[in-house]
């Protein structure tokens, strides 16, 4: 009877192409907007991801998210590694600067100060260079897609085609002379202005003057100390904020979650294409089953018990369901992945497919429950109607 | 069998039915009797209850009182279930605008009531094809049914109603969309393939043309039998 049942639905291959349409659109839109969002949350936080190495940040107790800086003074740093646990803890300087680019031109670009010792805290991958050059003279690393965008040297005449910035080209930040000597890759930022690695001490002289300049300690508690154990004891001996860059990144998360648009907007998005998936594939199947309600009464009248009309029903709908979502899902990661190399924020990750399986599902069983309940109710006596 | 050997038993069967304030009686006491192996028409003007007679006597639609009974069985008695798995099993159906599943074809068609009735596929469309043979569409198993002219589908309609070898053939007017001759040749299909000393035939028709095929003609009108007329069938 399931083969009748999937025979009936896709006999109609007009309604049919017209369902897994509605479905494929709404697992599509689901998809997308959900991967877009989740890879513009991914970046608030992307910088904590690209550091690697510290397990506990230190910071300003008012602070709320990577980008709100409240700097410390510098003797922050000398308390933080006098509480037992902490086996290494290094100053970072994190502050947005003007930068001078060889045009003239001013941009605002995201400095990032390492401890000049050991320059913890440097870009995850290099693609020109070493990060051991910042210790020549005036060096920055610059990030690849800063160096090809925003830092890039337009020719001086208008049009043509921008250089991207390269190792040996120099900058003014803040009027001090500022050589690149590398490339660097880094993960996308929330702000997407360009990233330049310098050394803490260079950075201290690229930022305006101030009393306090330091941004954060990271910190590396020693081994089989508990991270999360170690924070709390920095937060008890210090007065100062400590987190583990599990509980950093939350905090980040939250803060744009609550006090941005950002999950509205988005959210709308996903909605309408559940809505208009619903709407759709609803209005679609009900049409369905309608215009094969004489056939579903002649099945009723030769014999056909309310179970299997009601299981032949849900057949047709968990396939259409089943192809909406593979072909929507596929349409969404084909997207992503042409989109790869763009500015867009695309990150599918499991929980979203859970999530498009989710909706489709519910909207399968929406369109399905008014046909099911018009099949259910119908007399089979209609069948001598005409 | 019912009562005196009866395939169909009806008792002043009434009906009516009731859409808000409005009541309209379609039955109003009928006692009919079909032995098994008669081939009896309804016939009568539109509206006259036929079609709500041959409705209850099928099991699928309920009557108000009287008693009915089919090979003996009270259907009004039986639950929902019990009543869908009687249909089932002991009545074939024949309708006037042949009611073939559009996506299946003539043989998948066919096979419906045995696959309802769990038989393999296989063993459905085996025996599909053998009852396709028998009115003549053995080479049609693999059409579907917009390649079928309409003497065709109804032919089809037919094998589909004798497949499971049901005691009780209901037809509604299965000749009135089909012209002279192809009513005649369904017809002669009709009552060849399907008549038989275990089994009745009730065809509800108003298509005079084919009332010399009937063993007994029943005439209704406004939810009574006015007339019962004892026939020679002379096909």
């Amino acid at each position: 009877m399931y083969r009748i049942a999937l025979k009936m639905l896709m006999g109609d291959r007009g309604k049919y192409l017209g369902l897994i349409m509605g479905l494929t659109f709404a697992a599509l839109l689901v998809t997308q907007q959900s991967s877009i969002f989740t890879g513009l949350m991914t970046r608030t936080y992307s910088f904590i991801n690209d550091l690697s190495q510290p397990d506990i940040w230190v910071m300003d107790p008012k602070v709320q998210y990577i980008d709100d800086i409240k700097p410390l003074q510098d003797t922050e740093l000398f308390r933080v590694r006098g509480v037992h646990g902490v086996e290494w803890a290094v100053p970072l300087y994190k502050g947005l600067l003007k930068a001078r680019l060889q045009d003239g031109n001013f941009q605002i670009v995201n400095v990032l100060g390492l401890d000049d010792a050991t320059l913890i805290g440097g870009p995850p991958q290099m693609i020109e260079g070493d990060l051991s050059d910042l210790r020549r003279q005036d060096a920055i690393i610059v990030n690849d897609v800063g160096a090809a965008t925003r830092l890039a040297k337009r020719p001086k005449e208008g049009g043509g085609k921008a250089t991207p910035l390269q190792v040996g080209d120099v900058l003014e930040i803040n009027d001090r002379r500022a050589v690149v000597v590398g490339i660097s890759k880094v993960s996308r930022t929330f702000q997407s202005q360009p990233v330049i690695y310098t050394t803490y001490s260079r950075a201290m002289n690229f930022a305006p003057r101030e009393r306090k300049l330091l941004s954060f300690v990271l910190v590396k508690a020693s081994d089989g100390l508990n991270s999360k154990e170690l924070a709390q004891r920095i937060r008890q001996n210090t007065g100062l904020a400590a987190y583990t860059a599990q509980e950093f990144k939350d905090l980040t998360y939250d803060y744009y979650m609550n006090n941005t648009g950002i999950p509205i907007n988005f959210g709308i998005a996903v909605m309408l294409g559940f809505l208009i998936g619903t709407a759709i594939a609803g209005q679609t199947f009900y049409n369905f089953t309608l215009e094969n309600l004489r056939y579903f009464g002649t099945l009723k009248a030769m014999g056909t018990t309310n179970g299997v009309l009601l299981k032949m029903i849900l057949v047709q709908a968990l396939v259409v369901g089943l192809l909406g979502f593979g072909l929507g899902v596929g349409a969404a990661a084909l997207f992503g992945f042409l989109m790869s190399d763009s500015e867009l924020a695309f990150r599918l990750i499991p929980e979203i497919l859970f999530l498009a399986a989710g909706a489709i599902s519910l909207i399968v069983v929406l369109s399905a429950l008014v046909s099911i309940r018009k099949v259910m109710k119908l007399e089979p006596a209609i069948v001598f109607k005409g | 069998m019912g009562p005196d050997g009866n395939a169909v038993y009806l008792r002043g069967v009434t009906k009516t039915y009731v859409s808000g304030p409005s009541r309209v009686p379609a039955l109003r006491g009928i006692d009919l009797d079909v032995p098994a192996g008669e081939l009896l028409m309804l016939v009568g003007p539109s509206g006259c209850g036929k079609t709500t007679l041959i409705s209850v006597v099928a099991g699928i639609l309920d009557h108000d009182e009287g008693d009915s009974l089919v090979f003996g069985n009270d259907l009004r008695a039986m639950s929902q279930g019990q009543r869908t798995a009687f249909r089932g099993t002991n009545i074939g159906f024949v309708f006037q605008a042949y009611n073939l599943i559009p996506s299946l074809t003539a043989g998948e068609n066919v096979a419906v009531p045995l696959l309802i009735l769990k038989h393999s596929r296989k063993d459905a469309l085996t025996r599909s094809r053998e009852v396709l043979e028998a009115v003549g569409l053995g080479e049609k198993v693999s059409a579907l049914p917009t390649a079928l002219s309409g003497g065709q589908q109804q032919r089809v309609a037919i094998a589909r109603a004798l497949v499971h070898d049901p005691r009780l053939v209901v037809c509604d007017e299965p000749t009135s969309a089909l012209d002279a001759d192809t009513g005649r040749m369904v017809m002669e299909v009709l009552r060849r393939t399907a008549l038989s000393e275990n089994r009745a035939l009730i065809i509800v028709t108003h298509d005079n043309r084919i009332f010399n095929f009937a063993d007994r003609i029943v005439r209704m009108d406004d939810g009574r039998i006015i007339l019962v007329e004892p026939q020679v069938a002379t096909p």
